[in-house]
C-alpha cells in the first residue's frame, strides 16, 4: 500500500549540527509532551503522583509496548502485522488448553511462547515465502487465529491457572517495579541495540527505504522479514503470557483491538508508516505517553470507548501534523 | 477452455456450484429455490458493502471503517426513527446515505489532501466512528419496540416475490456496474489503481478519484446501516463489529487485487455470495457458528494466494518485437 510521494524532495545546502538536529527531533518533542502530560495529570488528580498508582499505570502500556518494539521493526521494514491481538488470543487459549491437560507452570510458558512463534512463522512464511502483501495476509490470519480460539473455546472461558503463573502479570521485581515493567525495560534495551547497533538493524532500514536496492546490496530481504514476523509473534506470545497471568482467565475475545493501539504507539513514536525511518527510544516515549494519558483519563472516570476515540484522533493527527507542518514550512521557503 | 478457467467470475460460479452440491448431499432442502432466495437476501447487505469496498480497493486504498460507518449510520437512523416516528422512511434512508457519504468523505479528504496512508486513516476513523456511537447513544440500545412498524417492515416487504432488501442490493449492483463501466469516474478508479503516475499524465486527479471512491463506500455503508438496523430491529454500539473483515474477504475472494486496478462488479458480488453460502450452510451441516471466523480467515488467505498467482502470470515482455528486429 505504501507508495512514493509525488512531491519533490528538498535537499538542504548545509546539514544541521548534531545538537540542533537532536533538539528538533520527533523524540525530543515526545519528551516535552510526556513531561507536559505528567504535569497536567498531577494537577488534575491528587492520586496520580502516588508511586503505587504510577506503578499500576505502567500496566496500561507494558504489554502493548512489548509488541510495539517488534512492530516498529516490521513497520520500518515497510510491512505491517495486524494479527498481533489475535496471536495473543490464540496463545492464551493454547495456555488455557494446556492447563486443562495438566501442564505445569514452565510448560505453560513454553506453550505460550511456542504458539506465538508458530503464528509469527505462519505470517512470515505466507508473506516472504509466497510473496503476498502483509496487510491482507495479516487481516486473514487475524480472523484465522482468533477464529481458532473461538472454535476451541466457544462461549466458555479458561480459568484455574496455577498460582505460580500469576507472577508474570502480578509480580513485583523490587518495590513498585513490576515484572512486566522489568520486561519492558529489558526489551527496550534489546530492541534498541538490535535496531540501532547491529547489521540486522541496518538491513531493516535498508529494506524499508528501498527493498530492491537492499536486495542488490546483498541483504537477504526474505530472511530478514521472516525473522521480523517471527519476533513479532514471539513478543505477542510474551504479551499473552503477561496478560493472561494478569487477568487469570482466557476468553476468545481477549485483547480485542489491541493491534490498533500497538500500531498507534509505533506511529506516535515517530516511525514512518511508509517504512524506512523511526527509532526505539521514540516508541518507548510513545508508550509512556499513551499509558499515562489512558491512566489519567481513567482517574477522571472517562469510559474506555471514549479513550478509544482519543487514540483514533491521536493516530491520525500524529501523522497529519508533521505533514501539515512541513507543508507550511515549504510554503514559507518559496 | 484455459481462458475460461482463468476467468475469476466463472471460477467462482463453479466454486459456488460445487459448494452447493456438497451441501445438498448432506441437506437436500438447501438448494430449493425459496432457500436460495433466502440465502441471497441474507447476503444482500454484504454485497452492497463489498461494492463500495471494491471501488476503494481498485484505487489502491482500503476502507477498514465501513462496518463502523454502518453502525454509526444505523444508530442515527434508529434514533431518528425513535425520536420522530413521523418522518417518512425514504427520507430517513436519504439522511443516512448522506451521512455515510459524509463520513466516507472524511476518510477521502485525509487520504486526498494530507496523503496519509489509507490503512492508518481508516483504522483511526474506525475507532472514532465506533466511539461516536457511544457518545451519541450513551451506550443505550434502541430496541424493536422503539422503532416504528414502517421502519422495520421496509426491508422485508415483498415486491414481485422478493423482499425489498434483495431488490435494493440488485439496484446497488446495477448502479455500481453502470458507474464502473459507463462513466469517466468508474474508469478513473481502474486507471488510478493500475498506475497512479500514468493516471496523472492522462489528466486524472488521483487524490480526487480516491476521494470519490471513499464517498461511494461511505454512502453504501450508510444505506447498509439502515438495512442492518431495520432487519435485525436493534441498534447498539457493537453492531457489525468485525464485519469489515468479511467485506474485505468478499472482495479478495472476488478477485479484486489488493494492489489496485484489477477487479469487477461481478467478482465482488460472487465473492460476497461465496461467503454468504458458507455462512448459511454452517448451521445446516452442523458446524458450530464459532467456526465462521476461522473459515473467513482461511478463505482470505487462500484467495489472496490465488490472486497473487494469477496476477503474476499476467506479466509479459511487451517489447518482444523490437528485440527481434
Amino acid at each position: 500500500m505504501a507508495e512514493a510521494h509525488l512531491s519533490p524532495r528538498i535537499i538542504p545546502d548545509r546539514l544541521q549540527s548534531r545538537g540542533s538536529r537532536a533538539l528538533k527531533s520527533w523524540e525530543s518533542l515526545l519528551l516535552v509532551v510526556a513531561i507536559a502530560i505528567f504535569a497536567i495529570n498531577s494537577f488534575a488528580s491528587p492520586y496520580f503522583l502516588d508511586p503505587w498508582n504510577l506503578s499500576d499505570a505502567t500496566f496500561n502500556f507494558t504489554e502493548k509496548a512489548l509488541i510495539a518494539f517488534a512492530m516498529a521493526l516490521v513497520i520500518i521494514s515497510g510491512e505491517i502485522d495486524l494479527s498481533v491481538a489475535s496471536i495473543i488470543a490464540l496463545s492464551s487459549t493454547a495456555m488455557g488448553l494446556a492447563v486443562t491437560m495438566g501442564a505445569d507452570m514452565p510448560m505453560l510458558v513454553v506453550v505460550g511462547l511456542g504458539t506465538g512463534l508458530l503464528c509469527g512463522a505462519i505470517n512470515g512464511l505466507l508473506i516472504t515465502g509466497l510473496g503476498l502483501p502483509s496487510i491482507v495476509v495479516t487481516i486473514g490470519t487475524m480472523s484465522l487465529f482468533r477464529g481458532l480460539s473461538f472454535i476451541i473455546l466457544g462461549d466458555q472461558a479458561y480459568t484455574g491457572y496455577p498460582a505460580s503463573f500469576a507472577y508474570f502479570g502480578q509480580g513485583y521485581v523490587w518495590w513498585v517495579f513490576s515484572f512486566e515493567f522489568a520486561l519492558f525495560v529489558f526489551f527496550a534495551i534489546v530492541y534498541s541495540v538490535l535496531l540501532h547497533k547491529t547489521n540486522f538493524g541496518r538491513a531493516v532500514y535498508a529494506i524499508g527505504n528501498n527493498q530492491t536496492a537492499a536486495l542488490f546490496s546483498g541483504v537477504r530481504v526474505g530472511r530478514v522479514k521472516f525473522i521480523l514476523f517471527l519476533l513479532t509473534g514471539l513478543m505477542a506470545g510474551i504479551a499473552s503470557i503477561c496478560l493472561t497471568s494478569r487477568l487469570g482467565s482466557t476468553r476468545p475475545s481477549i485483547a480485542l483491538g489491541v493491534e490498533l493501539e500497538v500500531v498507534t504507539m509505533v506511529v506516535l513514536g515517530g516511525v514512518s508508516i511508509l517504512g524506512g525511518s523511526g527509532t526505539i527510544p521514540g516508541v518507548v516515549l510513545a508508550a509512556f505517553i499513551m499509558g499515562m494519558v489512558t491512566f489519567g483519563f481513567g482517574l477522571l472516570n472517562v469510559p474506555g470507548i471514549v479513550m478509544s476515540i482519543f487514540i483514533g484522533v491521536l493516530l491520525i493527527s500524529v501523522i497529519a501534523l508533521p505533514i501539515l507542518w512541513s507543508r507550511a514550512r515549504r510554503r514559507r521557503a518559496h | 477452455m484455459a481462458k475460461l478457467l482463468k476467468n475469476r467470475e466463472i471460477l467462482l460460479v463453479v466454486a459456488i456450484a460445487i459448494l452447493l452440491a456438497a451441501i445438498t448431499l448432506r441437506f437436500p432442502g438447501f438448494i430449493a429455490p425459496a432457500n436460495l432466495a433466502r440465502v441471497y437476501n441474507d447476503t444482500s447487505i454484504l454485497i452492497i458493502l463489498a461494492l463500495g469496498q471494491m471501488a476503494v480497493i481498485l484505487t489502491r486504498c482500503i476502507d477498514l471503517s465501513m462496518a463502523a460507518n454502518l453502525a454509526l449510520c444505523g444508530m442515527v437512523a434508529a434514533m431518528l426513527n425513535a425520536a420522530f416516528p413521523g418522518i417518512p422512511i425514504p427520507l430517513v434512508i436519504l439522511v443516512v446515505v448522506a451521512l455515510g457519504a459524509l463520513l466516507g468523505s472524511i476518510n477521502g479528504l485525509l487520504v486526498w489532501k494530507l496523503e496519509i496512508p489509507p490503512i492508518v486513516v481508516t483504522l483511526g476513523t474506525l475507532t472514532i466512528f465506533r466511539g461516536s456511537i457511544f457518545l451519541l447513544s450513551k451506550g443505550a440500545w434502541i430496541n424493536a419496540h422503539q422503532m416504528s412498524d414502517a421502519f422495520k417492515a421496509l426491508p422485508r416487504t415483498s415486491l414481485i416475490g422478493f423482499p425489498v432488501l434483495s431488490w435494493l442490493s440488485v439496484l446497488a449492483i446495477a448502479a455500481v456496474y453502470i458507474l464502473m463501466t459507463r462513466t469517466a469516474v468508474g474508469r478513473a478508479f481502474f486507471a488510478v489503481g493500475g498506475n497512479p503516475h500514468a493516471a496523472v499524465y492522462t489528466g486524472i486527479d488521483v487524490g480526487r478519484t480516491r476521494f470519490f471512491a471513499y464517498c461511494l463506500s461511505g454512502g453504501l455503508a450508510g444505506l447498509a446501516g439502515y438495512l442492518w438496523v431495520s432487519r435485525y430491529a436493534v441498534a447498539y454500539v457493537d453492531i457489525a463489529a468485525g464485519f469489515e473483515l468479511d467485506i474485505i474477504a468478499a472482495c479478495v475472494i472476488g478477485g479484486i487485487s489488493i494492489a489496485g486496478g484489477i477487479g469487477s462488479v461481478g467478482g465482488a458480488v460472487l465473492g460476497g455470495l461465496f461467503l454468504g453460502v458458507i455462512k448459511n450452510a454452517l448451521p445446516v451441516i452442523n458446524i458450530s457458528p464459532f467456526a465462521q471466523l476461522a473459515i473467513s480467515g482461511t478463505v482470505i488467505i487462500i484467495a489472496v494466494a490465488v490472486n497473487a498467482r494469477t496476477e503474476k502470470r499476467k506479466g509479459r515482455v511487451i517489447l518482444k518485437k523490437a528485440e527481434a528486429v
